[in-house]
């Protein structure tokens, strides 16, 4: 019958639909890698050849740190802004210390401006890679390792990075609960 | 032209940059291309209801289509609007420039303030609505920069390109100045960047242009540009006020001058949601004058200004000196009826300090 | 398809009795009048809302109201003119003639119809009882920019979102029902491209509400996702984006304000063909006008967002597209002008609106051109300049062309004529109010006054002065407009079935009898 024939395709765009949600996940994960968008850097840790072959130049990066809302940590970098060259693997340390009396959870959400720098922007090791959990008291350093990479364009003389700390001590409490229910 | 740049109550700023000038420009242009469309095609309009008036005993037409005439505006209009994409596209490339700044300042956009931080030279200063909140409650009359006058403004020198990193702390907000044509929103967890030159001194004055709570209205952006010389003055002043301050934090403070600075302290920050008598706007924001917390408990007092309130309104102040925290409790500790009814403990920025280095109260 | 329609004598089918006859009915024409006068009423809340912001904005300084409740009159103007007045209005009309233009005698699915009004007192009742809870209603703005929408919301924005819900359920199942009887229902001999151009505004319409709702709806979800269920969507801390809800809103936000004038440019078109004596100049060119301003829409939204960091090329793009769309809205203006020129005009009341339609649409069209370029919108963005260009294009657009729609199809509605007298006072107190009203914005607005402000500096005193006066008449004007249509339901000279000369053979609604019988083409007619 007819009907029957447009009911199946009706369900099977729904069923569709909700499958293209689903996997919009993955899809936007992708998309980002490589379109660099955001300022979200998560281009290959490592150098192609052709960028190796280019020719390297000085390139300045500045750091950045803020606190989001109330988070009480002190989150300081040891070098505001460094000349770099590109090509060549670099190290910057950040500081850290939970000012409170109890234990928080706190994660660095990074931001590179001018946005299309970011693709060229190669993270080997970051302490915005994973959440940080820091006891009463602690003050821990951890390095931000990295290369900027010689196909970096022209016009672009300076590569600023922004790390916005959040504390997301409630989230895992929450989820603690939740899990013990 | 130059008689529309005049109207400044009624005009877009010219202002004083390169850029808010070619903008001005580009603005005019678009705005009498405008202007002679509009004569020509309303003329046309009016003309034709004037001309062909019933009552003047016009008998209608019965044309409906004329595919040339059609074909012959569409192109005229495309053509136009070439012409004025071109301009524009190169003042936007020009605007968008992304070279390096010789001067780099982190712009902070929160509720309901902004904070400067330069780059280069480490100091950083929160800038706050000065406008009396009498003139605002119509009490008292209104002064010539009502609403666009700020404590500490921003303080730039002339011919150097400085960049600017602007982000948010809590919602969005927006940093603008109409002078030199500057306008970013202020993103949390982002960082967006703009940059000018300004050549000519002088203040200039702009708003926070996204909604961003109660005192959207009450943050205004003021910047001044100072030749070299006073910049350089600025910088190694605020320095020193810097090293002063780590000083005045290990002076003994009686409670008459921690209740004094105190006082101006809280004008300056608390008086926006704790109000000029203390009495807040409940729920939202508390009283402090009868406070159980604010009457008998400093160690939580001086826990909610270094930490805030989670899921409330109160920020954490942590970034403020150790010495204005201090005189802050202790002048709500002593002021209104407080002083009386409390028990008497006053914080002093040792206190805060000892916080700072978990040691006991 | 065709439907197959049977006839029957419809002299002893009238309405059913009661109130009940309301809350039960399937008729398009009761319909359709549920869903006016629920817009009308929408109307004075709304404008209610508006009264007390631009008293607050009389002078500088806070007198009448504080900054908090301030911030609930801006948003829920907005959302009330948005959701509650133009879009029911539009419905309202479209559940009214559509069946009539196309020679059918209902819509094709009437219960859904009837359905898709009701949900809508739902839906307000909802969003206006927030204003009464302890912790006010919606104070985010009409376009609820997240994180101020989520993390930092009053908890009354629950009771939002699923308002906002009930409102694109109810705008998607009418369109629905919109697309489903214009395909399906339309007279023989009715090819498309014979359809009237309030039809064709309301096909494309129905499409655009079905592509962008949803959105809408994905928006708020996500909201609520990231408010009551720990979700990130919007909050750069767990990885999301605020920008992303600013792309995902704007999707549907600027189809959205197409939907909201699509309608206004079909009914308009009959007007000036009507009134001129003359046929619409360049038919097809409108249909394919109102196509491609519909298809270009939804490249363009973040012109909305153009201070927000976007890259370079993405900003040149939206720039470029932007501009793009007046060429189809110019060409529509022209061929306005051209039925016009060489016709045979009267000036009748709804001619006035329609006239005044075209010349102030027209200057918001000019603003919205000047808005569009990206480096001067720096300097605009979220000022009265942009206030006055939504303003212009809204009130003087849309609002005018429901207006004229109204004083139009009264007299058909109704069976009286209107009074003409108080119909022209109606029109030139609202001429005269609406741009003492919204041209001062432009002004106010280029000399740095930003918008969802409740204070401002002093520089901007004298126009907002103005402007609150401008605003204090046109609301008041807007009685005497209701005072117009009860007056011509209770009387009035009896209309013939033409109402207007040589309007017989300008659409199948002249046909029939006024007032339109209960049921009408129960027999379909032959279009030639």
């Amino acid at each position: 019958m007819e009907s029957k024939k447009t009911i199946r395709n009706l369900l099977g765009i729904v069923v569709g639909m909700f499958a293209f949600g689903w996997l919009l996940v993955p899809i936007y994960d992708v998309f980002c890698e490589i379109t660099g968008l955001n300022g979200k850097v998560t281009g290959p840790s490592f150098l192609s050849e052709s960028s190796k072959a280019m020719e390297q130049r000085e390139v300045l990066i500045q750091f950045m740190t803020h606190n989001n809302e109330s988070m009480p940590w002190t989150f300081e970098s040891e070098e505001v802004q460094m000349r770099i060259m590109t090509g060549s693997q670099q190290e910057a340390i950040f500081v850290f210390k939970n000012t409170t009396d109890r234990e928080m959870i706190g994660q660095v959400i990074p931001s590179v401006s001018p946005g299309r720098g970011a693709e060229f922007f190669h993270k080997t090791e970051c302490f915005c890679f994973e959440r940080q959990t820091l006891a009463a008291g602690e003050r821990i350093e951890l390095p931000v390792r990295f290369i900027v990479d010689p196909a970096l364009p022209k016009e672009i003389g300076s590569l600023s990075l922004g790390y916005t700390l959040f504390d997301i001590t409630d989230q895992f409490t929450k989820k603690d609960k939740i899990a013990n229910l | 032209m130059a008689v529309f740049a005049d109207m400044s109550d009624a005009n877009m700023a010219v202002g004083v940059t390169e850029v808010s000038k070619e903008i001005f420009d580009l603005h005019m242009l678009i705005f009498w291309v405008c202007v002679w469309i509009g004569v020509v095609v309303f003329g046309i309009m009016f003309w034709s209801l004037w001309k062909y008036r019933k009552s003047k005993g016009a008998i209608a037409a019965d044309f409906d289509d004329n595919f040339w005439l059609e074909i012959g505006w569409t192109v005229a209009a495309t053509l136009i609007l070439v012409v004025i994409a071109i301009p524009s596209t190169t003042v936007m490339v020009k605007a968008y420039d992304d070279a390096e700044g010789e001067i780099n300042i982190m712009v902070t956009g929160s509720q309901w303030k902004w904070h400067y931080k330069y780059l280069e030279d480490g100091i950083s200063f929160y800038s706050n609505l000065s406008t009396p909140q009498e003139q605002i409650n119509n009490k008292m009359p209104k002064g010539e920069f009502y609403l666009k006058e700020v404590d500490q403004p921003l303080v730039i020198p002339i011919n150097k390109r400085i960049r600017f990193l602007i982000t948010g702390n809590d919602v969005i907000h927006s940093w603008w100045v109409p002078d030199f044509a500057v306008k970013q929103d202020a993103i949390p967890g982002f960082i967006n960047t703009a940059w000018t030159n300004v050549p000519t001194p002088g203040i200039y004055r702009g708003n926070c242009t996204e909604l961003c709570g109660i005192k959207h209205a009450f943050m205004p952006v003021v910047v001044r540009a100072v030749e070299q010389e006073e910049y350089d003055a600025f910088v190694a002043e605020r320095i020193l006020l810097a090293e002063n301050e780590k000083m005045l934090t290990s002076k003994d403070w009686t409670a008459e001058e921690l209740f004094e600075r105190g006082e101006s302290f809280y004008q300056t920050n608390c008086v926006a949601c704790h109000q000029v008598n203390g009495q807040g706007i409940p729920p939202v924001f508390p009283a402090l004058e009868g406070s159980q917390i604010v009457l008998n408990d400093a160690p939580r007092q001086i826990e909610i200004l270094m930490e805030g309130v989670q899921g409330a309104a109160m920020a954490s102040y942590a970034d403020y000196s150790e010495v204005d925290i201090a005189a802050v409790i202790t002048y709500t500790r002593q002021a209104w009826t407080n002083g009386e009814n409390g028990d008497g403990v006053i914080v002093t920025p040792q206190d805060i300090v000892a916080y700072k280095n978990k040691i006991e109260l | 398809m065709s439907t197959v329609v049977e006839t029957h004598d419809h002299g002893h089918h009238g309405p059913a009795k009661g109130l009940t006859r309301w809350l039960f009915t399937t008729n398009h024409k009761d319909i359709g009048t549920l869903y006016l006068w629920f817009s009308f009423l929408m109307l004075f809340i709304g404008g209610s809302m508006a009264m007390v912001i631009r008293a607050e904005l009389f002078q500088p300084g806070l007198q009448i109201v504080q900054p908090e409740f301030f911030n609930q009159m801006t948003t829920n103007h907005g959302l009330i003119m948005v959701f509650g007045v133009i879009m029911p209005a539009f419905v309202g009309l479209a559940n009214w003639m559509l069946p009539m233009q196309i020679g059918a005698p209902d819509m094709a699915l009437p219960r859904l119809n009837n359905l898709s009004f009701w949900l809508l007192p739902m839906a307000f009742g909802i969003l206006i009882s927030t204003l009464f809870m302890p912790e006010g209603g919606p104070n985010f703005g009409w376009t609820f920019y997240a994180p101020l929408s989520t993390t930092y919301a009053p908890d009354t924005v629950n009771f939002f979102i699923f308002s906002v819900h009930i409102m694109g359920i109810s705008s998607i199942l009418g369109s629905i029902n919109i697309i489903t009887t214009i395909f399906n229902m339309r007279a023989p001999g009715m090819t498309l491209m014979k359809m009237p151009l309030f039809v064709w505004s309301w096909l494309i319409t129905a499409y655009l509400l079905i592509a962008v709702m949803p959105v809408l709806a994905g928006v708020v979800t996500m909201m609520l996702m990231d408010i009551n269920f720990g979700t990130s969507f919007f909050n750069a801390a767990g990885g999301g984006d605020p920008v992303l809800f600013q792309h995902v809103f704007w999707f549907f936000g600027h189809p959205e304000v197409y939907i909201m004038i699509l309608p206004a440019f079909g009914i308009v078109s009959h007007i000036i063909e009507t009134f001129s004596r003359k046929p619409i100049f360049g038919y097809s060119s409108m249909v394919y006008a109102m196509a491609s301003i519909a298809v270009l829409s939804f490249v363009v939204w973040a012109h909305h967002m153009f201070t927000v960091g976007m890259p370079l090329a993405g900003e040149l793009f939206f720039m470029y597209s932007t501009m793009l769309i007046a060429i189809p809205t110019g060409v529509k203006v022209f061929n306005w002008i051209a039925t016009m020129f060489r016709g045979s005009i009267t000036f009748e009341t709804p001619m006035l609106f329609a006239i005044a339609f075209v010349a102030l649409f027209t200057i918001g069209g000019f603003s919205g051109l000047m808005l569009a370029i990206v480096p001067a919108d720096f300097q605009y963005h979220d000022t009265y300049f942009v206030v006055a260009h939504f303003h212009y294009v809204l009130v003087p657009g849309a609002l005018f062309g429901i207006i004229s729609g109204v004083y139009y199809w009264l007299p058909k509605w109704t069976g009286n004529m209107y009074d003409e007298i108080l119909g022209k006072t109606h029109f030139w107190l609202t001429f005269f109010s609406v741009n003492l009203t919204f041209f001062p914005m432009h002004f106010v607005g280029l000399a740095g006054m930003p918008r969802r402000y409740p204070d401002y500096a002093l520089q901007f005193a004298d126009f907002n002065m103005l402007i609150s006066v401008g605003a204090f008449i046109f609301g008041l004007t807007q009685l005497l407009f209701l005072f117009i249509v009860i007056k011509s339901i209770r009387g009035g000279k009896k209309a013939r079935a033409e109402v207007w000369e040589g309007a017989e053979n300008l659409g199948l609604e002249w046909t029939i009898d006024s007032p339109a019988p209960y049921h009408t083409f129960t027999v379909q007619p032959q279009v030639k």
